[in-house]
């Protein structure tokens, strides 16, 4: 028979909200199916801005005053926010999955700081993905489309801004994943209503009459997100830093009712 | 030292957990037994806060669980074997539950020695079986050396060596001070490893008594006796106390004597003895009984409580 030899450990043990985003790294870092979704944004963000690119240079545009160079390079934000979002919603909705959240929430029995540490892991991580992928995809995109002297440059008005602003766009439906998965507790459900809120209202409005929708449209989820990558700006979309703005208060709301619940709810 | 007064839950219209009074003390291991959906787990999960109570409340170290502020130095649980996600690693999984209190990279790999798992802890944990998934969960308890360790059927799924193991396991965290609060459904089981039970059916307590005094009341063992002359050794042995029943094959089941009384008893009247067996105690069968007896008439056995 085996006898366990365990020896004592008397260091100090108190939980702190930065000890817990530690242990959120580690869980992020540590699942191989979750963490590879950071590498695939970045080809995505890439590969996409690349090939529409690549397209536009095939098929110049006949009206230059309306071709926004910066959006055709960032494409790939629009698909990319899907993969993002996805793995918002699992690296929450995953804990319920396996049971292992009563593991976590015996660790961390005040719950908050474990929907904050989580939010705080995945949004630091997706920000340092995001950025040298819009950026990588702006210069790869320009030097494409400078084939046609079609090409921006980064310190052209409002082109770092909208660059950037893709990174904190992604980020924001990054956190709205979480938000969704913590708050449904379920992965198919998660993304589903990520999917549903990113695309839905779109969907519905264009059942409206014209004058409904075009009123409308600029304060959904997604395109008031995608406000702060307009480097032209049409006449339906909010101004960059109020959509960006919209959107991440949308991402607050579900994030705040996801901490309500986690810390009312038996689990 | 858990602390459990009135505790209830209630689920739609069903009492799962139904005012439930008890105290496990420290430096005993203390058996929690029931059938399968008597409450245990609802109970276990309402000690570590997970589930909220509808009424009544249960302490931990004197303070509800959620209100300790170094949780794991408190309490390490086992809930359910393979709370762990399949792709992350054994060793992964328990330095993340590490890293919230500041717990030593080294202490993980301690336990992860002590628990037998050091050449698995670095592979997928979903290729676990049912026994190292066991294993990890009493790593995962182990981890902040707790003063209190709660484990919901931690013997399921291991073999005969394994729960040898995990039973030395408890007698020595309890006799290191610690208290021990382990689940199963299992009587036989609880009563080799524990030293106090508390007993408990849809719901209900129905004993909250130390092992030996439920082995004294309920453990009644017998002797089987084979004899060339069974009518005359029956006459002999029949008193009040003792129950004798013939099988119809020779044989006789001797109830209330041991095999020194009926040995000698049959020497002295002259009659030869083909075979004397003490045959072992039913606690399982005495168990299902008073839970089976306790989910109708609801009495309550309090005895003996040794601490």
């Amino acid at each position: 028979m085996t006898v366990v030899r365990l020896p004592a450990y008397a260091a100090e043990q108190h939980v702190s909200q930065v000890r817990v985003i530690r242990s959120e790294w580690t869980k992020l870092r540590s699942l191989p199916s979750t963490i590879w979704c950071l590498p695939a944004t970045v080809v995505l963000v890439v590969g996409v801005g690349a090939g529409y690119a690549t397209l536009r240079v095939a098929r110049p545009p006949t009206d230059l005053s309306a071709f926004d160079a910066t959006a055709i390079s960032l494409a790939g934000v629009q698909l990319a926010q899907f993969a993002v979002g996805v793995l918002g919603a699992l690296f929450v909705s995953g804990e319920y999955a396996t049971g292992s959240i009563r593991v976590s929430l015996t660790a961390v029995p005040a719950r908050l700081p474990l929907l904050w540490g989580k939010a705080i892991a995945l949004g630091v991580a997706t920000l340092l993905s995001a950025v040298p992928a819009v950026l990588v995809a702006f210069l790869v995109g320009q030097r494409i489309l400078a084939g046609r002297h079609l090409n921006v440059g980064l310190d052209a008005p409002g082109v770092a801004r909208a660059v950037l602003g893709g990174a904190l766009f992604l980020t924001a439906v990054g956190l709205l994943g979480l938000g969704l998965g913590a708050l449904l507790r379920n992965t198919a459900a998660g993304v589903s209503a990520l999917f549903g809120l990113l695309l839905g209202p779109q969907l519905v409005l264009g059942l409206m009459p014209e004058s409904v929708s075009d009123a409308a449209y600029r304060y959904l989820p997604a395109p008031a997100g995608a406000a702060v990558s307009a480097v032209h700006q049409d006449a339906l979309s909010l101004s960059p830093w109020s959509g960006l703005g919209l959107l991440c208060l949308y991402t607050a709301v579900v994030l705040g009712l996801a901490g309500w619940m986690l810390h009312r709810r038996d689990v | 030292m858990i602390e459990a007064r009135g505790l209830t839950k209630r689920y739609g219209d069903k009492l799962a957990v139904d005012g439930l009074t008890f105290t496990v003390n420290p430096g005993l291991v203390t058996g929690f037994l029931g059938p399968n959906g008597a409450g245990k787990s609802t109970t276990m999960r309402m000690i570590l806060g997970l589930d909220s109570p509808t009424s009544g409340s249960v302490l931990v170290n004197g303070r509800p669980y959620r209100s300790h502020s170094a949780p794991l130095r408190e309490v390490g649980a086992l809930l359910e074997a393979r709370s762990i996600h399949p792709g992350r690693s054994a060793y992964n999984h328990l330095l993340a539950l590490a890293r919230t209190s500041g717990i030593h990279r080294s202490r993980v790999d301690e336990v992860i020695d002590a628990v037998g798992l050091t050449g698995a802890a670095r592979r997928r944990a979903g290729k676990f079986s049912l026994g190292m998934g066991q294993r990890l969960g009493i790593a995962t308890a182990l981890l902040g050396d707790p003063r209190t360790v709660i484990l919901d059927e931690p013997l399921n799924g291991l073999d005969t060596e394994g729960i040898r193991w995990v039973r030395a396991l408890l007698r020595s965290l309890a006799a290191e001070g610690r208290t021990v609060f382990v689940s199963s459904h299992l009587m036989n089981e609880m009563a080799l490893a524990a030293q106090h039970l508390i007993v408990v059916g849809a719901g209900r307590l129905i004993a909250d008594t130390s092992v030996t005094e439920f082995v004294r009341l309920y453990g009644r063992s017998v002797v089987r006796v084979r004899t060339t002359e069974p009518a005359r050794l029956t006459a002999r042995l029949d008193s009040p106390d003792v129950e004798v029943t013939a099988d119809g094959a020779g044989a006789l089941t001797v109830a209330g004597l041991t095999t020194d009384q009926i040995g000698a008893a049959a020497g002295t009247a002259g009659i030869t003895l083909l075979e004397l067996t003490a045959q072992p105690a039913s606690l399982e069968e005495a168990f299902i009984d008073l839970t089976h007896d306790a989910v109708e008439h609801h009495p309550t056995i309090t005895a003996g409580a040794s601490s």
